[in-house]
């Protein structure tokens, strides 16, 4: 290849599929299933949400009826009353839907999906019939683990993280079909989580512009790269492990059973070493999407760039040697907590080195508030709690009194609800124009945030003091124990706040609603920003670029003084710059 | 403070406190300098018409600093806290002296076995199948021997900062000195089913002359 691709004759941008359901239903263009993936987690979201309400409502006011309540059958409330074996199934499922059907879907197969082409100056993904499977089997499992909430005896009951031999052994759970539902599920989800990652791998590195060299990608792109190469890596590990406990659970094997010979240790194992990696799986493309926006809100180039891509790799790198930490009590050799204790402090230096890059690059900027900004800089602020709180846990001494207790709770809420989710209002605000052509109200955007940060801080800092106090995770009734009785004005209020946090997601879903018809038409390039995205009409069209653009410098050239802007677009060709070489690899398509 | 870390009623309290002490010092030093930060950075650097920011992709020695002081810190605490580690949990760290207590969990109740007179487990004057109950005398040293039924279960004593599963098909042993005689809670720290939450013994620690009268009553089957 010697011509330019700039010059390239492009195959699949030229014929748009023109039939319903092949453009908007089984479409193979990455932007539709970056917005098929956003509308079936935002589903799950809510639902995991609405099974947080429940939650909050028995512990904040245990044995009463349940306003709305009545209309759960009576294995599940009867009189609107909710039953130990009800909660137990809501604790399990709204840790399940959250974290592998809103959290990680939303992260990756929406943002994975629509950024990466957009961003690398690709017409789709490398393999886009396969990007289609793998929206169609996250379906598929999405489905089945909610059929699992109606079938008799209920949903799953042992936890998200299904801890064996109880999750193994319907006469221990009580639980049979939504067992094996559930484990289903998680197969199938591997399966999509898989195939996506694949596919996000061969298309960052093959699908490049001309000129977009590794280290001028953003770093929403390089962190939703190395969090890839962590799912391709991590999720046929769960994988393995669902399916022996799906055997476990149907044709009579004893892999976690110790009256036979299993070992439930061995569940723990393998759910956290790939468990671990989730983790980060969950965190690291919010922390790239957020470094794109502090950036452009900044009006600043990213501080330290080449640290932060380092730090994203280091963090994926030792998330792989910290697992045993989340099993410090679990009578593993204590000699190994010992080294899990380490590597897992060792995890703090690069988080540390992201959050003071992150203040670097506000550092002498000229700071615009937009409703994306106000998000990141919340997404630092919170993320920094959930970073240090992680200290006390990791700390082998002090988790033997708060492990498995409210101050875990807390933590976790802090990254994922902090960190993850302020990162995806975010996000979603910022890319909305570009999926769907217009803006989301600005000023309803605002009066969101401020509603979510004040009652999310009320509904989750109190959370240390009880883990502090010794309230016990996944308990129905706290009230059970003298020593949390006291605690319970603290659970009310608690409950109330999530309610009241709960209402104010109604704004955000209306806005999301509304502005899709009746939003402000969305300018070309709505937030002044760098990005190969913005080169294109909004929302862009099937195939992105009919003729793939030149790349000339980095993406957060922001108030660079080669130009009078405070801008200075990746693909602006200054009469100092020299036209980009073919990559070796070969150009796109 | 019912808010706060509970009452101190072993030697491991005060130990384990004041590494969440320590922590609590470093993280709020770091908490008061990152949050402080963000806060005046977004009013001083607030967006003003016709400024623009300042054009800089880093400071290398900057970094260099903020990547040595965490770093530093942390190994620091890792070693601190290993130390206390190996004293709690180390596989040798149980006194030889230790008073064995076995603790039998199942759904979801705790059984414990007391050693009669001779202080020895599995021996024919072992006091068996006290429910919920758990006596242990003051000042001494006591080691339970874990075992789980069914499920994975977790002894949790918060006043004695103890906690430690119950994994069916092994034997995982825990130990402490309690400090302070009073009554205690001990609770399920592991989902162990729609039971969980109501899996509740309650902890006695009595002068070692009460605990010899309780337990010789118990042995003639009157635990109350």
């Amino acid at each position: 290849m010697t011509t330019v691709a700039a010059t390239h004759d492009v195959g699949h941008g030229e014929h748009a599929p023109s039939g319903f359901w092949r453009k908007y239903i089984f479409s193979t263009d990455h932007k539709t299933i970056g917005i098929q993936f956003l509308f079936l987690s935002l589903f799950f979201l809510l639902l995991g949400g609405i099974l947080a309400m429940q939650m909050r409502w028995q512990l904040g006011f245990p044995g009463k009826p349940m306003p709305g309540g009545g209309i759960l059958p009576e294995s599940m409330a009867p009189g609107g009353v909710i039953l130990p074996e009800y909660y137990i199934q809501l604790v399990t499922m709204h840790g399940t839907f959250m974290v592998f059907f809103a959290i990680m879907p939303l992260l990756v197969g929406v943002f994975a999906n629509f950024l990466i082409p957009l961003k690398l100056g690709a017409h789709d993904m490398a393999f886009p019939r396969i990007n289609m499977a793998s929206f169609w089997f996250a379906f598929a499992a999405g489905m089945v683990m909610l059929a699992s909430l109606f079938v008799p005896e209920g949903a799953a009951r042992a936890g998200w993280t299904m801890y064996a031999p109880l999750s193994a052994r319907p006469d221990l759970s009580g639980a049979e079909l939504g067992q094996k539902l559930w484990s289903v599920s998680i197969v199938l989800l591997g399966l999509s989580s898989i195939l996506g990652s694949l596919n996000y791998i061969t298309t960052i590195i093959n699908n490049r512009a001309p000129g977009m060299t590794w280290f001028r990608m953003p770093l929403s792109v390089w962190s939703l790269f190395i969090t890839a190469i962590l799912g391709l890596l991590a999720l046929p590990v769960l994988s393995g492990a669902a399916i022996m406990l799906l055997f476990d659970q149907t044709i009579g094997t004893h892999f976690f059973d110790p009256p036979a010979g299993g070992q439930p240790l061995l569940w723990q194992h393998l759910f956290w070493f790939f468990g671990h990696p989730e983790v980060y799986i969950l965190i690291l493309p919010a922390m790239g999407m957020v470094s794109d926006i502090i950036a452009n809100g900044s009006r600043k180039p990213i501080f330290g760039y080449h640290s932060m891509v380092f730090a994203i790799i280091a963090i994926a790198f030792l998330g792989w040697i910290v697992w045993g930490h989340h099993m410090f009590m679990s009578g593993m050799n204590p000699t190994l907590g010992s080294s899990f204790m380490i590597s897992t402090m060792v995890i703090a230096v690069p988080s540390a080195i992201k959050t003071f890059n992150w203040m670097g690059t506000m550092w002498r900027g000229n700071l615009r508030f937009h409703v994306p900004m106000m998000h990141a800089v919340a997404f630092v602020a919170m993320f920094v709690i959930g970073g240090l709180s992680g200290i006390f846990m990791a700390a082998t001494p002090v988790d033997m009194h708060i492990h498995d207790t409210y101050f875990i709770v807390a933590h976790l809420h802090y990254v994922l609800f902090g960190g993850s989710l302020f990162a995806l209002f975010g996000a979603i605000t910022y890319w909305y124009p570009k999926m769907f052509g217009r803006m989301m109200s600005e000023r309803w955007g605002k009066i969101h945030f401020w509603l979510t940060f004040v009652f999310y801080n009320l509904v989750f800092f109190p959370m240390h003091n009880l883990g502090m106090a010794g309230h016990m995770r996944r308990i129905y009734d706290p009230t059970q124990y003298d020593f949390l009785k006291p605690l319970q004005p603290l659970n009310t209020f608690i409950s109330v706040c999530a309610f009241l946090l709960f209402a104010s997601q109604a704004i955000f879903a209306l806005n999301f609603i509304i502005s899709l018809f009746r939003g402000q038409k969305a300018p070309q390039n709505p937030w002044l920003d760098n990005g190969l995205e913005w080169t294109l009409p909004n929302p862009a069209p099937h195939g992105n670029w009919a003729q793939i653009p030149s790349v000339y410098r980095g993406p957060y050239e922001f108030s660079s003084p080669e130009v009078e802007e405070d801008y200075l677009p990746q693909t602006r060709k200054l009469p100092t710059d020299r036209e980009p070489a073919v990559l070796s690899s070969g150009a796109p398509s | 403070m019912q808010w706060w870390l509970p009452v101190q009623a072993s030697t491991f309290a005060p130990q384990i406190d004041g590494i969440f002490t320590a922590i609590l010092i470093i993280t709020g030093l770091a908490f008061v300098v990152v949050e402080g930060g963000l806060i005046w950075f977004i009013f001083k650097y607030r967006e003003r018409p016709g400024r623009k920011a300042f054009y800089t992709h880093g400071n290398v020695k900057a970094e260099y600093i903020w990547t040595a002081v965490p770093a530093v810190v942390m190994v620091g605490l890792g070693l601190t806290s290993n130390h206390y580690w190996n004293e709690i949990k180390g596989r040798n760290s149980v006194p030889p002296n230790a008073y064995p207590i076995k603790v039998h969990a199942k759904q979801f109740e705790w059984l414990f076995t007391y050693p009669g007179p001779d202080r020895r487990l599995g021996t024919d004057d072992d006091i068996t199948e006290v429910r919920n109950k758990l006596h242990v005398p003051v000042g001494q040293p006591v080691v339970l021997e874990e075992e789980s039924e069914d499920v994975i279960h977790s002894v949790f004593v918060p006043a004695f900062r103890v906690k430690q599963d119950a994994v069916p098909g092994m034997q995982i042993r825990a130990w402490f000195i309690p400090t302070l005689i009073g009554e205690y809670d001990m609770g399920c720290a592991e989902l162990c089913g729609m039971g969980h939450y109501k899996m509740h013994a309650k902890v006695t620690v009595q002068s070692q002359a009460d605990f010899d009268a309780w337990l010789a009553k118990a042995a003639q089957g009157d635990i109350e």
